[in-house]
């Protein structure tokens, strides 16, 4: 293993927190604009209870993977942000209302402003994840190429790669994941019983929707990699284990499956195109930095974990344990 | 609009709108800290009001704070691929850096905020100090990266491409101390003006309220230490730059011919004789560099950089004269809060110190062009090849325009609900 193997692991290890944690923080946002029945306005209470305090850390994970990628591989960053610049805008917008919407809304406006704000907050929340799933789907396809010459037009070059099924359907695919992982989580942060069993139903209810579009990108993926089948074994046994714990009420137990279902894709993607960092053509080998880049930058990441891992212990000891 | 051109719009608006939040975010903190410090050691509620007061402007600052930063980092790529590609792995190391103490400042915010009854008192006050310890260690690690920029170093420019990369010399770069002391202390000295410029506004109004005069006193107490600095701050910065970014500072001063014994352009055609050569260089005859040093094409906007500069200056002094001011009746012993001519130049401030960090801002930035990297890479050699770039810049700016107005009106709001206004 390489260097530069290593720091292609610690970028999938942040994208890994980003989506166990933010992407969670995204299907918060999901459950609240589907928050229906009689207890609507306490399924909301408990989201933004359970988002409130640790939201801002969970998404600093997404910027140092980005970081990670900018110096430790600058031709895949610059290939990426030039081929997908439109989806990615897109994402910034996602993300710039959503987490400005969040906090507006907890201003004290007055209820018509705190529904306001909630709204944008909850659509924001669903488009977001849809369109980080379809950068990462058109990744996987091998769409991510170097600029065609002659310059074939706009259309081809900067909407095309992107706008295919098999990406919509990686979108939509990741979209239930954090919807699922959400609604396991929160049926662990619910003081009362009759809430819990909303969020378990909604748990359900996703993961089964993880599952239908899981089938449904399997059919597309002719466009896209081929994940080992060892792997696709173990997802599928912690997915189903995650189901049972739902089932039997086991609510920590469903926390641990779903958060290593999800690990399990991503990780499952990145070795699935491993050695490549954007398939077909650019390799974790050719698009790394200079050595010294990349050891100063896990001297960099071994002295931050230090730092970091110890404080993210005492803030979800504080906020989340019971 | 050519594409080059919405590019620099685009990263010129995020920039401008994120480093507002990003000076708040630094100083704000430590605002907090020593009014909850002043409560637990005094037990005036009064203290305790104003700390939660500020911790909540502050969560929402920092909120678009970080969304706007989230853009950026994106943002070097989107609209700078090719500068990223090639710096990248010089100047990663300082956002790598950055990466970690905004980790650190965004958990113990959150610490902050939301666990006032959840954790010690001695917790709740050290994670405040940690939120602002980060804070400034981000904005000294985003500006070393600018820094370099402006002077490069750690590297061997080869055909184009950097090789003998050495990521420690590049954060360790000429222009790294200056920049990051005057941007440090800009934030303190814009952030307490500011605050303390609200509550002299309010307190010109109702001049008996605790809650005013508490919060004057301390928005002050971090605003002019570091106004009267600045200066000095500022001195060291434009020496700097007279040496490494010759151009820079004729453009500033809009020196056209080089000379020894340059006189200083105050504005209204007025100069002081040799001030330029003895600002520069501590030398009334020393010679200065002027625009003819290099051919036209490498001038940078030379109005434009001029009156930024200007603004800058006139803005920096007026809020060191007036720290000043608040030294003396600190020293004679007056009462700040009720000498109303004090309130009355203390409230003109408000606005001054985020006014001039974005016009120094500007003259450095608009004062590097036409090069991104200094000597080493053009900005139009660095913009994406994706046409219609009008779109993105349109979109961000009505974006950033919408939401500028919001946390106004929100602050606003909460301003004119405290007690006493």
């Amino acid at each position: 293993m390489t260097l530069a193997d290593v720091v292609a692991g610690a970028i999938l290890v942040a994208l890994n927190a980003y989506v166990l944690l933010g992407g969670a923080d995204f299907g918060g946002g999901v459950w609240d604009l589907f928050a229906r029945g009689s207890r609507r306005t306490s399924q909301r209470d408990l989201i933004e209870r359970a988002i409130g305090p640790v939201w801002e850390a969970n998404h600093v994970w997404l910027i140092l993977a980005v970081v990670l990628l900018f110096t430790c591989f600058p031709p895949a960053f610059a290939r990426l942000a030039i081929a997908l610049h439109v989806p990615l805008s897109l994402v910034l917008i996602g993300i710039v209302l959503r987490g400005s919407a969040f906090t507006f809304r907890s201003y004290g406006g007055g209820r018509e402003e705190e529904r306001r704000w909630g709204r944008v907050f909850a659509v924001a929340s669903l488009v977001t994840p849809v369109l980080l799933g379809v950068v990462v789907g058109t990744i996987a396809s091998g769409a991510v190429t170097r600029l065609p010459t002659p310059y074939p037009g706009f259309f081809p070059t900067y909407i095309a790669p992107w706008l295919t099924p098999f990406a919509f359907a990686v979108g939509l695919f990741t979209l239930a994941c954090f919807a699922f992982l959400a609604a396991v989580y929160l049926t662990l942060e619910a003081r009362e019983r009759a809430l819990q069993e909303d969020f378990r139903r909604r748990a359900i209810g996703a993961g089964v929707a993880v599952f239908i579009m899981a089938a449904l990108g399997l059919l597309l993926s002719h466009q896209g990699p081929r994940v080992g089948g060892g792997l696709v074994t173990a997802t599928g046994i912690v997915g189903v284990s995650a189901f049972a714990a739902l089932w039997g009420r086991r609510y920590r137990a469903a926390r641990v499956a779903a958060a290593a279902q999800v690990s399990l894709i991503l990780w499952g993607w990145g070795l699935a195109q491993f050695p490549y960092l954007l398939p077909p053509d650019l390799t974790v080998a050719r698009a790394a930095a200079p050595a010294v880049t990349l050891e100063l930058v896990l001297g960099a990441l071994g002295l931050g974990a230090l730092v970091l891992f110890p404080s993210l212990y005492y803030l979800f000891r504080v906020f989340k344990a019971k | 609009m050519s594409d080059l051109l919405a590019a620099r719009s685009q990263m010129a608006v995020s920039l401008a709108f994120h480093i507002v939040f990003a000076l708040i975010g630094i100083a704000m903190p430590v605002l907090m800290v020593v009014a909850e410090r002043r409560w637990r050691s005094t037990g005036d509620p009064v203290y305790l009001d104003l700390a939660k007061r500020w911790a909540r402007g502050t969560a929402i600052l920092f909120a678009v704070g970080a969304v706007s930063g989230t853009v950026l980092s994106f943002e070097l790529g989107l609209l700078w691929p090719r500068f990223m590609e090639l710096a990248g792995p010089v100047i990663g190391m300082p956002f790598s850096l950055e990466g970690f103490a905004f980790f650190t400042e965004a958990i113990f915010l959150g610490v902050y905020l939301y666990g006032w009854d959840r954790v010690s008192p001695r917790a709740h006050l050290l994670s405040g100090v940690l939120v602002a310890v980060s804070g400034a260690a981000s904005g000294v690690f985003v500006v070393i990266a600018n820094a370099w920029m402006n002077t490069p170093t750690g590297f061997t420019l080869v055909d184009g491409r950097l090789t003998d990369i050495d990521p420690i010399a590049a954060m360790l770069n000429p222009a790294a101390f200056p920049q990051t002391l005057h941007m440090i202390l800009a934030a303190y000295a814009a952030t307490g003006f500011a605050v303390a410029g609200i509550h002299a506004f309010i307190l010109l109004r109702n001049r008996t309220s605790a809650f005013h005069r508490h919060a004057l006193a301390i928005g002050l107490l971090v605003g002019a230490p570091a106004a009267v600095l600045q200066p000095l701050a500022g001195d060291i910065a434009a020496r700097h730059v007279a040496r490494h970014q010759p151009v820079k500072l004729a453009a500033m001063e809009a020196l056209d011919s080089t000379r020894a014994g340059a006189p200083l352009k105050i504005g209204f055609g007025v100069e002081i004789p040799y001030a330029l050569s003895l600002l520069a260089f501590h030398d009334p005859h020393a010679e200065v560099k002027g625009l003819d040093a290099v051919p036209p094409e490498e001038w940078p906007n030379v109005p434009l950089v001029h009156f930024s500069f200007q603004v800058m200056l006139a803005l920096g002094s007026y809020l060191a004269l007036v720290g000043l001011w608040a030294t003396w009746l600190v020293w004679r012993k007056r009462d700040v809060t009720t000498e109303r001519r004090f309130l009355w130049a203390v409230a003109i401030a408000t606005p001054c110190g985020f006014l001039a960090t974005e016009a120094g801002w500007m003259a450095t930035e608009l004062g590097r062009q036409p090069w991104v990297i200094s000597g080493v890479m053009k900005t139009a050699d660095a913009v994406t090849p994706m046409p219609g770039l009008v779109v993105p810049f349109v979109t961000f700016t009505l974006l950033y325009c919408v939401l500028g107005a919001i946390v106004t009106l929100l602050l606003y709001r909460q301003i004119v609900r405290s007690p006493g206004a």
